[in-house]
């Protein structure tokens, strides 16, 4: 152990005490210091002397949302696409457990936050005061890590060290408590401590001995297979232009997660696209049949196995993350490798090099013959009837819309809400860059898109951001037309309109004798008129022949769109693995969907 | 200071053998700290059996915690790396899978009683060299430290003997020999 090599026995900095100040400006101090340059919050009581020191500078900006959940989103968005840390702001008490939501969201993706919440004065915790919540309590399994500020002396280093374990090792939301009476009280400023606590020592430099054997094994696999997922995008662009390098460099097919999508090409002809429940046929029979398994980032999630006991079952299995807790949490591999995916990934191009001996071209020739052939199976195809007037498919609507970005050529950022539109924006969009997608995987978060769209158009104000909504999830976060609004950003907004919480319909067919018990979307609102009253453009289409032009005069548009695109209601979502049936058991179309009726119990509950 | 035992993360072997195992962490001594270690293993549906706790550091900065939990072999090497990931948690050892150990117990056991049955109290006391630490004209408060079977098997005797209530504390453990965790 190297505990005794980092105790904290140097002698306590000495107190800048001529610097002491309002604790709320120290708080607006550690953040400059941090680099933070956005806010996205919501004021109330408890950080009224933070939103007092925010109007006295003007190095950070503050972003006013309508709803605390959609700040924390906004601030995911802001985060997965810059790779910055997002920060968030909010009161005490509903402002705090509004923003639950989102905390945990950002904890299942593994995104990097802090989320800066008010709190009644020290002496009043306990008492049941107004808008006093057990917030360290709510949070505590939502959050990487929280903390309530007691005393002055502790508010700067603490909000430094909240970044760094936010941003460190295995990213995620860190919640800081901050007392009224801290943040109106004199506090010292202190900068950011050298050493880390010695309790939160995150393993990033992988075991070269592991890298060796786990590049030996690569070398001689006949069947080999990526399987890339978010870790490798938290990693950074570095870490996923050298992934792809190096995969070009093997001539080995990579699949990759919902979170993975960008970090290797997905236009690159070894990409076979997302794997799992609704990935592709060519990626899942890849995973079904591989010989070496090289799991880069990614967890092993339930959507992506299936059922575990046939996951993968021929396949010698490395598998790098940072954290260690996702080894053999769900599948038992053969080789953990532990360290930061880029580190990893560096290590693996050197071991590469220097270890003698080729793949088996031959056997590699023969795997990617097998995967041409599930390829040209062209699983993700639909019938769309030609007619001018014919009803839109909501796969050819989500093709067009990425087709027609696409042809835009601008620097394009996506994001979704949940259900099946997600799962085909997932599909036909191919992402070429990392940091461009962004979706609520983990969590699954109806509402996600909107405020996430509104984060990343904020971080990139020149670039095109869209977000794929349907219309039962847009509604549960369409508040933020507000926020889009009072700041002129120009997103648009592709509402999948097909009546139905789609999802949730399909499954009900599939395995509840479509009785669609709540599932239709009642009383829908106008969605031209609501855009129109929130200042935005809205914009309807209901005939193929309209379509074209309404998404390419919707992409134009300098400000923001709303588009109803009304489409098809029954459509299910293809290809699919049943739940409880192994990647090489899919089910490619509607003709069949009888095979779905074969489900047992256990299948159903794991839906 | 001896040399430190680390374990082994990786089990290999047959990962559905059932098993009991001690667990000790190290933890900053920080607000909050146990209900994170608690609120993981009700969140993730683990078992403690037992769970002890207290400062063991000269400064006090760090604390020592001791659970007894059990599940399959799978199940307690993952047990180990979600506490280990967690921000204050110092360092995790499953004192079980590191080889042989000492987990000590203690209990607080009020007998009630006159006449024979206290004599017999009194006597099996003795045999497990429990001591009298209260003792009235009625009744006896006997102290016993030492495995969890030795404190159940002195319970089980004293229960027809007037037992009216028992307090008990979960297991301290350490390795054997001169190594530490």
């Amino acid at each position: 152990m190297n505990a005794i090599t980092n105790t904290g026995t140097q002698p306590e900095r000495a107190p800048e005490t001529s610097s002491a100040m309002p604790g709320a400006e120290v708080l607006i101090r550690a953040l400059t210091e941090q680099g933070v340059e956005v806010v996205f919050g919501y004021p109330g009581g408890a950080v009224l002397p933070i939103y007092d020191a925010l109007f006295r500078q003007d190095r950070i900006r503050h972003i006013l949302v309508r709803h605390e959940q959609a700040a924390v989103h906004a601030a995911e968005a802001y985060a997965r696409s810059t790779g910055r840390v997002g920060v968030v702001l909010v009161t005490s008490g509903p402002g705090a457990t509004n923003a639950v939501t989102g905390l945990l969201d950002a904890l299942m993706d593994s995104v990097p936050l802090v989320c800066l919440c008010g709190q009644v004065p020290v002496a009043l915790i306990g008492n049941d005061a107004f808008q006093e919540a057990d917030t360290t309590g709510i949070t505590r399994p939502a959050t990487k890590y929280n903390y309530l500020v007691k005393h002055p002396d502790e508010l700067a280093r603490t909000v430094h060290e909240a970044f760094e374990i936010a941003r460190s090792g295995r990213p995620g939301p860190v919640l800081v408590d901050l007392p009224k009476n801290i943040t109106v009280g004199d506090a010292p400023y202190l900068p950011p401590a050298r050493n880390g606590r010695r309790s939160y020592q995150p393993q990033t430099e992988p075991d070269p001995a592991v890298i060796r054997e786990a590049v030996a094994a690569m070398k001689g696999a006949k069947r080999p297979l990526f399987y890339v997922g978010g870790g490798v995008i938290n990693a950074g662009a570095e870490a996923c232009a050298e992934l792809t390098d190096f995969i070009r460099r093997t001539g080995y097919p990579c699949v990759q997660t919902l979170m993975g999508l960008g970090a290797f090409p997905g236009t690159d002809p070894q990409s076979l696209g997302m794997l799992g429940m609704h990935g592709t046929y060519e990626a899942n029979l890849a995973t079904h049949d591989c010989d070496v398994l090289i799991a880069l980032g990614s967890r092993f999630d339930d959507r992506v196995t299936g059922r575990v006991d046939k996951f993968s079952p021929h396949s010698f299995k490395i598998h790098v993350d940072i954290d260690p807790a996702q080894i053999n949490k769900i599948i038992r591999v053969d080789m953990p490798v532990i360290g930061d995916a880029g580190r990893v990934i560096s290590a693996m191009v050197r071991e590469w090099d220097a270890q003698p001996g080729e793949p088996d071209a031959a056997a590699l020739d023969a795997w990617m013959a097998r995967i041409e052939v599930w390829r040209a199976l062209d699983c993700l195809r639909f019938t769309q009837d030609p007619a001018p007037d014919a009803v839109i498919k909501p796969q050819q609507a989500i093709r067009r819309i990425y087709e027609l970005a696409r042809e835009t050529g601008r620097e394009t950022y996506v994001s979704t809400e949940v259900g099946q539109h997600q799962m085909w924006a997932a599909q036909f969009f191919r992402f070429d860059h990392p940091q461009r997608w962004l979706t609520s995987g983990g969590l699954g978060t109806m509402g996600y898109g909107l405020p996430a769209a509104m984060g990343a158009q904020i971080a990139h104000p020149e670039a095109l951001v869209i977000d794929v909504a349907g219309e039962a999830s847009t509604l549960m976060n369409i508040q933020e037309l507000g926020t889009i609004a009072q700041y002129r950003l120009p997103v648009k907004v592709f509402i999948i309109n097909n009546h139905y919480m789609g999802m949730v319909r399909q499954w009900q067919e599939l395995l509840h004798g479509s009785r669609y018990s709540e599932s239709y979307s009642d009383a829908l609102p106008d969605f031209v008129k609501l855009a129109e009253s929130f200042h935005a453009k809205g914009m309807q289409v209901t005939r193929l022949a309209d379509l074209d032009g309404v998404i390419r005069e919707a992409l134009a548009h300098p400000g923001a769109v709303v588009v109803d695109i009304c489409v098809a209601e029954g459509e299910n979502c293809f290809p699919m693995i049943p739940s409880g049936a192994p990647h090489n058991e899919m089910i490619l179309g509607p003709e069949q969907e009888q095979r779905s009726k074969g489900i047992g119990e256990e299948g159903r509950m794991l839906v | 200071m001896g040399a430190s035992v680390t374990g082994e993360r990786y089990i290999q072997g047959d990962i559905e053998t059932f098993q009991r195992a001690v667990i000790s962490a190290l933890v900053d001594n920080e607000s909050g700290v146990l209900a994170r270690v608690v609120g993981l293993f009700s969140g993730r549906g683990y078992n403690i059996e037992s769970l002890t706790v207290a400062p063991v550091t000269e400064d006090g900065s760090q604390s020592r915690i001791n659970i007894v939990t059990c599940g399959t072999v799978a199940i307690i090497e993952q047990i180990c790396a979600q506490l280990d990931r967690l921000v204050p948690v110092c360092h995790v050892v499953n004192l079980t899978a590191t080889g042989p150990h000492i987990a000590r117990e203690m209990a607080l056991v009020k007998v009630v009683s006159t006449g024979e049955p206290r004599t017999e109290a009194l006597r099996i006391a003795e045999a497990f060299r429990a001591r009298a630490v209260d003792t009235t004209a009625r009744s006896f408060v006997f102290e016993l430290t030492g495995s969890a079977d030795k404190l159940d098997s002195f319970i089980d005797l004293m229960r027809p003997l007037g037992l009216v209530e028992i307090s008990r504390t979960g297991a301290a453990a350490l390795v054997r020999g001169p190594q530490t965790i």
